[in-house]
């Protein structure tokens, strides 16, 4: 599919989104450059599908724009934004066959069904479904149910495909599978793809933008590896996981639990924590140590096998948590 | 073990089975064994003769194409079972739909489901004998009418007449075609609405689209009721339609009434054909197994 390069730059620009007196999305400013993959990422409840949908046209926007390719969309009907959305349960239409299914756009713009059929079948063969054209959806697997979803929202040819948590419904293997499919697609159409989820892997593994929101509100952006060494609160630190958020007393630090390191003997160090090994778990590439040190927090260490191997540890013991400096990485707003 | 367990589910299904087979499959092998018996004016002779379906249909096939009394009252029957399908169905639909698409707290759907029901809190007697006060020639509406102005003389045909008979027959038999259709359109997932607008779909074209199609084993359902209570009726069509309106029901009670069970039965096994076989169209059209 010859695509023209560079569709799909979206600006939310202070859009609010209120029911009643409670603000779903609260005044968000972003802006997505044209042909990138952004992931809204957050905890349930924290706007990232409101958004999606205010995007998609499905939800009103309360006040605020968005534009799309630099037209203001706020107040257009889905399916002349530009966007194309795919359902988090892929919302197949059941008595359809999935070639009715991915033409069904084309149906309602009156295309003939001649030509709206063979257009189907080339956008199913671009998503390897070719021969399951005549089925019901019904008769296909999750993954192949996804893919038609696909490519029932790309037939319209989207500057933007909104992804409603498109990986929720499958396994874990197939999940990981999927993921590069979806990678490699938004780079080869050259459009941008917004995905909503709520897997730090799945936005780290994916985006060229990390979008965090909670409460409403967007904690942080920027790519994954900006999240992930340079979290901005300790909210951003907890949820991207694989960080301990220390309090300092005067200020909160968040250390990654591959960088801290577990010492033995008695040191002054203000890097180091006293603490009390609570389980010992394996994890594939090391062993992560749980710990809670003697201010009542909790604590991780990943610790390399090799060296778990030389100084086992075992629960109960007690051991020292230590850092160092440069490996400490100041947070905003404290340690809540 | 296994053994156990499949019993169990034919012990489960016995009962209704039992009643099926008691009430049901053997008053119609009765009927029809009856329908091939003779009468005369006093007794019923056991017998298989074919003359009461010769006499149900006497001089039709001679007369055509002329209609002849009996084919004039199916005809009559069936245009009202017609009118009644497609007012229920409209109406019907409509309702479910709003119930189904436009309430959103689950309790107001309840209340208002609830209030559909309301005209079987009374019996159907009463019920219809309840129109007369409202449409008869002095009636509240015929009053209201002339005070209003709009009206010289009280409005004849709004009661003992095709209009009142039709009215009955809607008034009661809608919610027959609400409560199927409701509980399939309940079962469609509001994210295809969704995703039909967002491929572009108007409001009617979502309707026609996915909504009707989706209701397809609501609305066959629906049209059962309507049309096997319409195709057999007397009772609505005898008392709103002042006694005046054959019907096929009607034509059997009156045998019955003269003890001429023999032909009333040959009439009610017509009768169950013609209805069975505008079930099997239906049927054809929309593929309720495949639906369920």
């Amino acid at each position: 599919m010859a695509q023209e390069a560079g569709r799909g730059e979206v600006e939310f620009a202070h859009v609010t989104k209120a029911y009643g007196p409670s603000l779903a999305v609260d005044a968000i400013d972003l802006k997505i450059p044209a042909s990138t993959y952004c992931c809204l990422l957050g905890p349930s409840g924290c706007g990232k599908t409101t958004s999606l949908r205010m995007l998609a046209g499905h939800e009103a926007v309360t006040s605020g724009d968005i534009l799309l390719d630099d037209a203001n969309v706020t107040l257009l009907p889905p399916a002349r934004r530009g966007t194309a959305m795919m359902f988090q349960s892929y919302a197949l239409f059941p008595h359809l066959t999935v070639a009715e299914n991915v033409a069904f756009a084309l149906k309602m713009k009156g295309v003939p069904k001649v030509q709206r059929l063979l257009k189907a079948k080339d956008m199913l063969e671009i998503v390897d479904l070719g021969r399951f054209a005549e089925r019901r959806p019904s008769q296909l697997s999750g993954g192949q149910q996804q893919r038609v979803a696909l490519a029932r929202a790309l037939i319209t040819s989207p500057s933007v495909l909104l992804l409603d948590e498109p990986l929720s419904a499958l396994d874990p293997f197939l999940r990981l599978k999927v993921r590069g499919e979806l990678k490699r697609l938004q780079k080869s159409l050259g459009i941008s793809f917004v995905h909503v989820t709520h897997s730090q892997d799945e936005a780290l593994a994916l985006s060229d933008l990390v979008v965090l929101m909670n409460g409403g509100r967007i904690v942080q952006k920027g790519t994954a590896e900006d999240l992930f060494s340079r979290p901005r609160t300790a909210f951003v630190a907890r949820f991207i996981g694989a960080h301990n958020v220390i309090d300092l007393g005067d200020r909160a630090i968040a250390v990654r639990t591959d960088q801290t390191r577990l010492i033995a003997g008695h040191s002054d160090d203000s890097n180091t924590r006293e603490a009390t090994v609570k389980t010992v778990e394996y994890a594939g590439t090391g062993f992560s140590i749980q710990l809670v040190d003697d201010r009542g927090s909790d604590l991780t260490a990943l610790v390399p096998e090799q060296d778990f191997r030389g100084a086992p540890i075992s629960e109960g013991e007690r051991v020292r948590a230590t850092w160092a400096p440069q490996a400490a990485h100041v947070l905003e707003g404290g340690a809540r | 073990m296994l053994h156990h367990a499949r019993w169990t589910s034919y012990w489960q299904a016995a009962p209704l089975a039992a009643v099926f087979l008691a009430f049901f499959i053997l008053p119609l092998i009765v009927t029809l064994v009856v329908s091939f018996w003779s009468y005369t004016g006093y007794s019923i002779e056991p017998a298989f003769i074919w003359d009461n379906y010769r006499d149900a249909f006497d001089r039709c096939v001679e007369s055509l194409p002329d209609l002849c009394t009996t084919f004039r009252t199916y005809l009559s029957t069936l245009k009202f079972c017609l009118t009644v399908w497609l007012l229920t169905l409209v109406i019907g639909f409509t309702i479910a739909y709003y119930l189904t698409f436009e309430i959103r707290s689950s309790t107001v759907r309840l209340v208002l489901a609830l209030l559909c029901t309301i005209p079987f809190w009374t019996s159907n007697v009463i019920r219809m004998i309840s129109w007369v006060p409202l449409l008869g020639r002095n009636g509240l509406v015929n009053q209201a009418l002339m005070g209003a102005g709009l009206v010289e003389q009280p409005l004849d045909w709004l009661l003992y007449s095709n209009f009142s008979v039709i009215l009955a027959f809607v008034h009661i038999n809608t919610v027959f075609m609400i409560v199927p259709i409701a509980n399939s359109m309940s079962r469609i997932d509001r994210s295809l609405v969704e995703a039909a607008r967002d491929a572009g779909a108007t409001g009617w074209q979502i309707l026609s689209n996915v909504i009707i199609p989706l209701s397809k084993t609501g609305i066959a359902i629906g049209s059962i009721f309507v049309i096997t209570v319409v195709m057999g009726d007397f009772i609505t069509i005898g008392i709103m339609g002042g006694q005046q309106i054959a019907s096929a029901g009607k034509v059997i009670q009156t045998q019955i009434g003269a003890l001429q069970f023999p032909i009333a039965a040959a009439n009610a096994v017509v009768l169950l054909a013609v209805v069975l076989m505008i079930i099997a169209l239906l049927v054809r059209f929309i593929d309720i197994r495949k639906e369920l």
